[in-house]
C-alpha cells in the first residue's frame, strides 16, 4: 500500500486536496438546478444535491484513507507537509502537514462526514442546496484546523468552521434554533477573538528572520521562550478561553445543551463527534505546547483540573435528570470531554494517549447516539424520554443498536469506550492520584444516566399506542450506523494500531511540555 | 491458524505446549458464536422501516410499519413479565436449540480434555497464550491474553459443565417463550465473558469479562423488559455492580502506578514489592474487594441480588448462583498473592464474609417467594467462601465454590420445576395467584416426586449433612478459621483494634451460627413447598405435575454431583478413620497456584490435633441436625394460610420480612437526594440560574444595550451579516492569494 501511494506521490497533494474537495462539492452542489420535490424523494427538494454531497464526501475518506498507511510513525516531524508563501508581507504561510494527533482527528472527520449525510438524508427537505454546500464548507474548515501549522491559517480555519455551523443550527434547527445559534456563535466567536489577539501579539513580538511577523508554528514553537511569564500567563489565558469554550468545559458550557438540542441531526452530530475535540486539540496543539510554564503552573494546572474533574461529575449528574434525550447526549459529552481534559493535563504518555482515544471515542459514539436520536425523532417528532417505552419490541433491531451503543459510551470494556476512559484515569492516576479516584465514580454516574435512560425508552411497558407502530430502522440507516457499529468494536478489541500511530506524537508532547517547564526564561525585568 | 502459531511460539518449554490446551482459545470463542448465531436468529424477525420515516410518522402507518408492528407483537406478546404463556414457539427455535445447548456441550467437552491432559502433565506455572497486543502505550504493555493454570481450570469446567446443564434445562423451562432466541443469545454471551474472566492472564482482560457477565446479567434480569419491575431489577443490578467495579478500576490504577505490571505472573512476581503488610497493599486489596462485593453481592453491596431474581430462573441458577457471583471469590483467589500479603485486608474479607452469611440467613428466614429464600441462601454461601479465602484457605472457599455450584444449581433449578408447574396450574385456570409464593404451594411431593427428592438431597448437603458435598465443603472453611486462630500471620494481625486470633473465634461462631439458621430456613423452605396440604386450589391441582425430562434429567445430573462432590476434596482427619479414597485431592490439584500463598499465611499456625477437629466436625453436624429438627418440630406447614389470607408480620419479624429496610434507607439517603440535587441544585440552579441567567444571557443583555445603539445604524438581520463575513473573508483571501 505504501508502495502504492509513493508511486502516485500521495504525501505531495493529499493534505491540500482534502482542503479543496470539499470546497469544489460545495460549488457542484451549489451549481445544481433548484427542483421541486419528485416522486419517491420524500418531498426532499434538489434531491440530487444530497446524492453529490454524499459521493464527495465518500471521496473525501477514500483519499484520506491513505494516510493510515502513509503515515510513518516512526518520525517525529512533520509528515505530508506542503508550504507556500501567502501573504509574505504578514509573514503568513499556507503551510499544511500531520503528526499522529491530526491524523487521526482527520480521519475522524472523513468518516464521520458522509455518515451524518445519510443522517440527513430525509430529515432536510428545505433549502437542500445550501445544507449540503455548508457542511461542505464546515467540512474544509474543520480539517484545516488540524491541518494547519501556521496559527494565521489555523485562525482562519477556526472562524471559516463556525460560520456554517451557525447557518445549519439557524435555519435547519429546531424550534428555539435562533436562540441557540446565536448563543452559539457570541459564545465561541468572542473568546476566538482574543485568541487572535493573542496570535497577533505572538507573530508581531516573536518575529523571524528579517524582522518579518513570523505565524509560523514550529518558529513561534522555538522562540516561545522569548515571551516572559507574566505575559504568557495572559496569551494562554486567552487560548484557554477560545478553547475551553469548544471544548465545553464546565463553566463554559451552557451554548452546548441549546445548539445540540435545536440543531438537526448531522449538526448535532458533527458538534459533537468533531468540533467539541477543536477545543482538546486545540489545547494539545497550541495551548500547552507553546505556553508549558502558563499551562502547568500549579495553580493554572490545578484549576484546569477541578474544572475538568468537576465537569466529568457535574455533567453526568446533570444528564441524569434531563427529561430530553439530546439534552442528556449533550450534557453527558461535557463529561466525556472532562475525561479528555483531565487526561491532557495529567501528562503522562497513558493520560494523553487515553485523552486522544476518547476524543476518537466520543466522536464515534456520542455521534451514533445522535443519530439515533434522530432516527428516533423523525419517526415520532418528540426526543422527550417520557413519550417513549417499551420501544424495544416495537424496533429490535433500533433497540439493539442503541443499547450497544448506549454501553460503549458508558465505557463497557470491550468497546472503544473502556480503552479511552481507562488510559485516561490509570495515567492520571500517576500524577494525581486523587482527582483520578474522584473521576472514576464518573464510570458509575455514566451508567446511572444512559442505562437508566435506555429503561425509559426502549424497556419498561409499551404503554402508548401512538408508540405501537413504529417503523424499525431502514436500509440506510444501517448502512449508517453498521460502520460506526464496526469501529465500536474494533477500537474496543484491537486499539494497538491507532494507539501506535499517536504514540510517537503524544510523546514529544509530553516531553516538550515537561522541557518546557523547567528551561530558563527571560526573566521580568529584562528588556 | 494465526493465533495459535503466535501463540506456541510464546509457550514452547511450557508441558502443555503441543497438548490439546493449545484449544484454549476455543473456549470462549464457542460461546461467542452461539451469541452471534442466536442473536441474528432473534433479530431475523425484524423488519425493515420504509426509506422515509418520517412520512410515516404524521399519517396513517405505512403497509409495511403495519404489518412490522403486528408481527412483533405476536413475537413478544405474553412475554409481558413472568414465565410461560403458551404461545406459537419462535419461528428458529429448533435451530436456537441445537446451537445453544451445543456450543455449551462442546466447550465442556474441550475442558474435561484439557482437564486430563492437565492432571497427567500436573503444570508448576500457567499455561499463557498471547493473542496480540491489547493497550500498549509506553510502559504500560497490557495484552490480549489468556492464562490456563488449575485455578482457571476449575472455574472452567464449573462454568461449562453446569452451564450446558442449565443451558439444557432452559431447552424445556423456556421453550414457548417468544424471545427464545433472544434468551439462548444472552445465556451465551454470559457464558462467553465467564469464560473470559475465568482465563484473562492480566486484569484488564479480567475485568472485561467481569463486566461483560454483569451485563449478561443485566440483559437476563430484564429479559421481560416489558414489566417495569423487571427492567428496574437489571438497572439496579448493572448499576451496583459498577460501584465495585470502582474499586476494581482503582485498584488497577494502584497496582500499576506502584509495581507497573497488571498481568498475573507479573504481579505475583512483583507482589512483595509493595511491602509485606503496608498500608499500600492492604488499601490494593480492599479496593479489589470493593469489586467483589458488588459482583458477589456482599455486604454493603449485597443489594441488588433478591432483585436479580426477576430474571428467568434458569438464569438465577446460572449467573446469580452458580457462576458469576462466584467471581468475586475466585477473583481474591487470583489475587492470594497480594492478600496474603495483608492480614488486615483479609481479614477484612472474613469478617465482611462471615457478617453477610448470618445477616442474608436471618432475612433468608422470613421470605415467602421460594427463589428469594434461595437468593438469600446464595448471597449467605458466599460469604462462607469470603471467610475462606478471608483466612487464606483459598482451597476450602474454591472448593465451596464447586460443591455450591452443584447444590444451589440443583435447587434453582429445581425451584424452576416447582415454578413452571404452579405456573402452568394458574395459567390453565386464569388465576393471577403468585406462582412463586410458598403460601400457595404445599404438599407439592405428590405432583413433583423427582424434584422433591432431588431438592431435599440438596437441602441436606446445603445444611451440612455428611457425607453430601456441602458437609465437607463448609466444614473445611470452618475448620482453617479455627486452625488460623493459632499462630498464623493472621492471628498475630490486629484488625481494628481486635486480636486476630479473637476475631476468628468469632469469625467461627458466627459460621456455626449461620449454619445453624442455613439449616432452618432451607428445611422451611422444603416444608412449605413440599410436605402438608396442598394449597394451590383445588381446581389447579389437576393441572400440578412433573416437569419433563428434558428439565429433570439435568436435574438428577446435579443431584448426584452433589452427593459426590465431597470426594474432590476428602480432608486428611476422615480418610484416616474411612478409607474413602485419596484425600485432599482439590488441594493438591490447585497448590501450584495458591500453595505459596496459603503457606504465608499458615507459616507459624499450630496443628490442629486430630480429636479436635472430629470434635468441630462433630459439632457442626450437630448444629445442622438440630436445626433440621428445630424446623421441623416448630413449623406446622398446615398452618400456613394461602398468600392472599396471609396477614403481615409486624414487629422485629416485620424487619426481617422487609429485609432491614435497607433497600428503602438507601433510596431516601442516597438516590433521592442525588435526584433531588442534581435536578433543583445543579441543573436549575447552577446551569440555568446563575451560569446561563446571570453570565450569559446577563452579558447578552449588556450587549443589547450597547447593541441597540448600534442597531440604529444596521437591519438587524444576522444572516446577512454572516454570510457577508464568509464572503469577505474568501474574498479577501482569494485577492491576497492570487496578488
Amino acid at each position: 500500500m505504501a508502495s502504492f501511494l509513493d508511486s502516485i506521490g500521495y504525501n505531495g497533494w493529499v493534505l491540500p486536496a482534502l482542503l479543496v474537495i470539499p470546497l469544489v462539492g460545495a460549488i457542484v452542489v451549489l451549481l445544481l438546478p433548484a427542483r421541486e420535490p419528485a416522486d419517491g424523494t420524500a418531498g426532499v427538494e434538489s434531491p440530487a444535491a444530497r446524492q453529490v454531497a454524499f459521493w464527495f464526501f465518500v471521496l473525501e475518506f477514500i483519499v484520506s484513507l491513505g494516510l493510515w498507511w502513509s503515515y510513518n510513525p516512526a518520525d517525529r516531524g512533520w509528515q505530508a507537509s506542503i508550504d507556500i508563501s501567502w501573504i509574505p508581507s504578514w509573514g503568513v504561510r499556507f503551510t499544511l502537514g500531520i503528526d499522529g494527533i491530526a491524523l487521526m482527528m482527520v480521519l475522524l472527520t472523513t468518516f464521520i462526514m458522509p455518515l451524518s449525510t445519510l443522517g440527513s438524508w430525509t430529515n432536510i427537505r428545505t433549502k437542500v442546496r445550501s445544507y449540503y454546500a455548508l457542511l461542505l464548507i464546515l467540512s474544509s474548515g474543520m480539517i484545516g484546523v488540524f491541518l494547519a501549522r501556521d496559527l494565521f491559517l489555523f485562525y482562519v480555519m477556526w472562524e471559516v468552521m463556525l460560520v456554517p455551523m451557525y447557518f445549519i443550527i439557524g435555519i435547519w434547527g429546531g424550534e428555539r434554533r435562533i436562540y441557540a445559534s446565536i448563543k452559539f456563535f457570541l459564545y465561541t466567536f468572542l473568546p476566538s477573538l482574543l485568541m487572535l489577539v493573542a496570535i497577533i501579539y505572538l507573530g508581531l513580538h516573536l518575529r523571524g528572520a528579517g524582522g518579518v511577523p513570523d505565524f509560523s508554528y514550529d518558529h513561534l514553537l522555538a522562540a516561545n521562550t522569548a515571551v516572559p511569564q507574566r505575559t504568557a500567563l495572559w496569551l494562554f489565558s486567552a487560548f484557554f478561553l477560545a478553547f475551553a469554550v469548544k471544548v465545553p468545559m464546565f463553566p463554559f458550557h451552557t451554548w452546548l445543551p441549546d445548539a445540540h438540542v435545536e440543531a438537526p441531526t448531522a449538526g448535532s452530530v458533527i458538534l459533537a463527534g468533531i468540533m467539541l475535540k477543536m477545543g482538546t486539540f486545540g489545547f494539545l496543539r497550541f495551548g500547552l505546547p507553546l505556553f508549558p510554564g502558563a499551562a502547568l503552573n500549579p495553580t493554572v494546572r490545578m484549576i484546569i483540573l477541578v474544572l475538568a474533574v468537576i465537569g466529568i461529575i457535574y455533567g453526568a449528574l446533570v444528564a441524569m435528570v434531563q427529561p430530553d434525550f439530546k439534552k442528556l447526549v449533550a450534557y453527558s459529552s461535557v463529561s466525556h470531554l472532562g475525561f479528555v481534559m483531565l487526561g491532557i493535563f495529567a501528562l503522562t504518555l497513558q493520560s494523553v494517549q487515553g485523552a486522544l482515544m476518547v476524543m476518537i471515542n466520543h466522536g464515534i459514539s456520542t455521534g451514533a447516539l445522535f443519530l439515533l436520536v434522530g432516527i428516533i425523532y423523525e419517526r415520532r417528532h418528540s426526543r422527550l424520554i417520557d413519550a417513549y417505552g417499551g420501544i424495544a419490541r416495537v424496533v429490535p433491531m433500533f433497540a439493539a443498536v442503541l443499547t450497544f451503543v448506549s454501553l460503549s459510551s458508558i465505557g463497557l470494556p470491550g468497546t472503544n469506550g473502556f480503552v479511552g476512559e481507562f488510559l485516561v484515569l490509570v495515567g492520571a492516576f500517576r500524577t494525581y492520584p486523587v482527582l483520578a479516584v474522584i473521576s472514576t465514580t464518573g464510570v458509575i454516574f455514566a451508567a446511572v444516566y444512559l442505562l437508566w435512560a435506555l429503561q425509559r425508552i426502549l424497556f419498561n411497558p409499551l404503554d402508548k399506542p401512538e408508540n405501537t407502530h413504529i417503523p424499525d430502522l431502514n436500509r440506510r440507516e444501517l448502512a449508517m450506523l453498521v460502520p460506526l457499529i464496526a469501529v465500536i468494536v474494533w477500537l474496543g478489541i484491537y486499539p494497538a494500531p491507532v494507539l501506535r500511530r499517536m504514540e510517537t506524537s503524544a510523546q514529544l508532547l509530553v516531553d516538550r511540555v515537561q522541557a518546557g517547564t523547567s528551561a530558563p526564561r527571560v526573566s521580568e525585568a529584562a528588556p | 491458524m494465526l493465533l495459535q502459531a503466535v501463540a506456541a511460539a510464546g509457550a514452547q518449554t511450557h508441558p502443555l505446549s503441543g497438548t490439546i490446551a493449545e484449544w484454549v482459545w476455543l473456549l470462549p470463542l464457542l460461546p461467542l458464536l452461539g451469541f452471534l448465531i442466536n442473536g441474528l436468529l432473534s433479530l431475523s424477525s425484524a423488519h425493515l422501516g420504509p426509506a422515509d420515516p418520517s412520512a410515516t410518522a404524521h399519517d396513517e402507518p405505512s403497509e409495511g410499519a403495519a404489518e412490522a408492528s403486528v408481527v412483533t407483537h405476536g413475537e413478544e406478546s405474553g412475554a409481558g413479565g413472568d414465565d410461560h404463556h403458551a404461545v406459537k414457539r419462535h419461528r428458529w427455535a429448533g435451530l436456537t436449540s441445537i446451537v445453544g445447548p451445543g456450543v455449551l456441550i462442546i466447550a465442556f467437552g474441550l475442558a474435561v480434555a484439557i482437564w486430563q491432559t492437565m492432571v497427567s502433565a500436573h503444570p508448576d506455572a500457567p499455561f499463557i497464550q498471547r493473542y496480540f497486543s491489547w493497550m500498549p502505550v509506553g510502559d504500560l504493555q497490557i495484552d490480549a491474553a489468556i492464562q490456563l493454570d488449575q485455578l482457571s481450570m476449575v472455574m472452567v469446567l464449573v462454568v461449562t459443565g453446569v452451564g450446558a446443564l442449565i443451558h439444557i434445562f432452559s431447552v424445556g423451562y423456556m421453550r414457548d417463550d417468544p424471545g427464545y432466541p433472544r434468551y439462548f443469545s444472552y445465556l451465551n454471551l454470559f457464558v462467553f465473558f465467564m469464560l473470559v474472566l475465568v482465563l484473562g492472564a492480566n486484569y484488564p482482560v479480567l475485568f472485561v469479562g467481569w463486566e461483560g457477565v454483569g451485563l449478561s446479567s443485566y440483559l437476563l434480569i430484564g429479559f421481560w423488559f416489558n414489566d417495569k419491575q423487571n427492567a428496574d431489577a437489571g438497572l439496579k443490578a448493572f448499576i451496583v455492580n459498577r460501584i465495585g467495579d470502582f474499586g476494581f478500576l482503582v485498584a488497577m490504577f494502584m497496582l500499576f502506578a506502584n509495581i507497573g505490571v497488571l498481568d498475573f505472573v507479573g504481579v505475583n512476581a512483583k507482589a512483595l514489592d509493595l511491602g509485606a503488610g503496608s498500608a499500600l497493599v492492604t488499601t490494593i486489596c480492599l479496593f479489589i474487594f470493593l469489586g467483589c462485593t458488588g459482583k458477589s453481592a456482599q455486604i454493603p453491596l449485597y443489594i441488588w441480588l433478591p432483585d436479580a431474581m426477576a430474571g428467568p430462573t434458569p438464569v438465577s441458577a446460572l449467573i446469580h448462583a452458580a457462576t458469576m457471583v462466584t467471581a468475586g471469590v475466585y477473583l481474591i483467589a487470583r489475587s492470594a498473592a497480594l492478600f496474603s500479603l495483608s492480614p488486615v485486608a483479609s481479614l477484612t474479607v472474613a469478617v465482611v464474609g462471615a457478617v453477610t452469611a448470618i445477616f442474608a440467613a436471618t432475612i433468608g428466614l422470613k421470605q415467602w417467594d421460594i427463589k428469594k429464600v434461595l437468593a438469600y441462601s446464595t448471597i449467605s454461601q458466599l460469604g462462607y467462601m469470603f471467610v475462606g479465602v478471608g483466612v487464606g484457605a483459598y482451597v476450602s472457599g474454591m472448593f465451596h465454590l464447586v460443591t455450591h455450584a452443584f447444590f444451589k444449581a440443583l435447587l434453582f433449578l429445581g425451584s424452576g420445576s416447582v415454578i413452571q408447574a404452579m405456573h402452568n396450574a394458574y395459567h390453565a385456570t386464569h388465576s393471577t395467584d403468585d406462582a412463586q409464593d410458598m403460601r400457595n404451594m404445599g404438599g407439592l411431593r405428590r405432583y413433583l416426586p423427582v424434584t422433591f427428592v432431588l431438592m431435599w438431597i440438596a437441602t441436606l448437603a446445603i445444611s451440612g449433612i455428611p457425607p453430601l458435598s456441602g458437609f465437607f465443603s463448609k466444614d473445611e472453611i470452618l475448620g482453617s478459621v479455627f486452625a488460623r486462630a493459632h499462630g498464623s500471620s493472621l492471628a498475630t494481625a490486629t484488625w481494628l483494634g481486635i486480636p486476630g486470633g479473637t476475631l476468628l473465634y468469632i469469625i467461627y461462631g458466627i459460621g456455626l451460627a449461620a449454619a445453624f439458621l442455613t439449616a432452618v430456613y432451607m428445611t422451611r423452605m422444603m416444608l412449605y413447598t413440599f410436605h402438608g396440604p396442598t394449597r394451590t386450589g383445588a381446581e389447579e391441582e389437576k393441572y400440578l405435575g412433573e416437569a419433563p425430562w428434558v428439565m429433570t434429567g439435568p436435574l438428577v445430573i446435579l443431584g448426584i454431583l452433589t452427593v459426590i462432590g465431597g470426594w474432590l476434596n476428602l480432608p486428611k482427619v476422615v480418610t484416616d478413620i474411612v478409607p474413602l479414597g485419596p484425600g485432599e485431592l482439590f488441594g493438591h490439584f490447585l497448590d501450584p497456584v495458591v500453595g505459596s500463598a496459603t503457606a504465608r499465611i499458615t507459616a507459624g499456625a499450630t496443628e490442629v490435633a486430630p480429636t479436635t477437629e472430629e470434635a468441630l466436625i462433630g459439632a457442626a453436624v450437630i448444629i445442622a441436625v438440630v436445626g433440621i429438627i428445630v424446623a421441623v418440630a416448630r413449623l406446622k406447614p398446615a398452618n400456613v394460610p394461602r398468600a392472599k389470607d396471609a396477614i403481615p408480620e409486624t414487629g422485629f419479624e416485620g424487619v426481617v420480612a422487609h429485609k432491614y429496610y435497607v433497600d428503602e434507607a438507601l433510596d431516601r439517603t442516597v438516590v433521592e437526594p442525588t435526584y433531588v440535587v442534581s435536578r433543583s441544585f445543579l441543573w436549575r440552579f447552577v446551569d440555568n440560574g446563575v451560569i446561563d441567567g446571570l453570565f450569559v444571557n446577563g452579558s447578552a443583555a449588556l450587549a443589547r444595550t450597547f447593541g441597540w445603539i448600534g442597531s440604529r445604524l444596521q437591519t438587524g438581520n444576522t444572516g446577512i451579516y454572516a454570510w457577508s463575513l464568509v464572503v469577505g473573508v474568501l474574498l479577501l483571501l482569494g485577492v491576497i492569494t492570487l496578488r
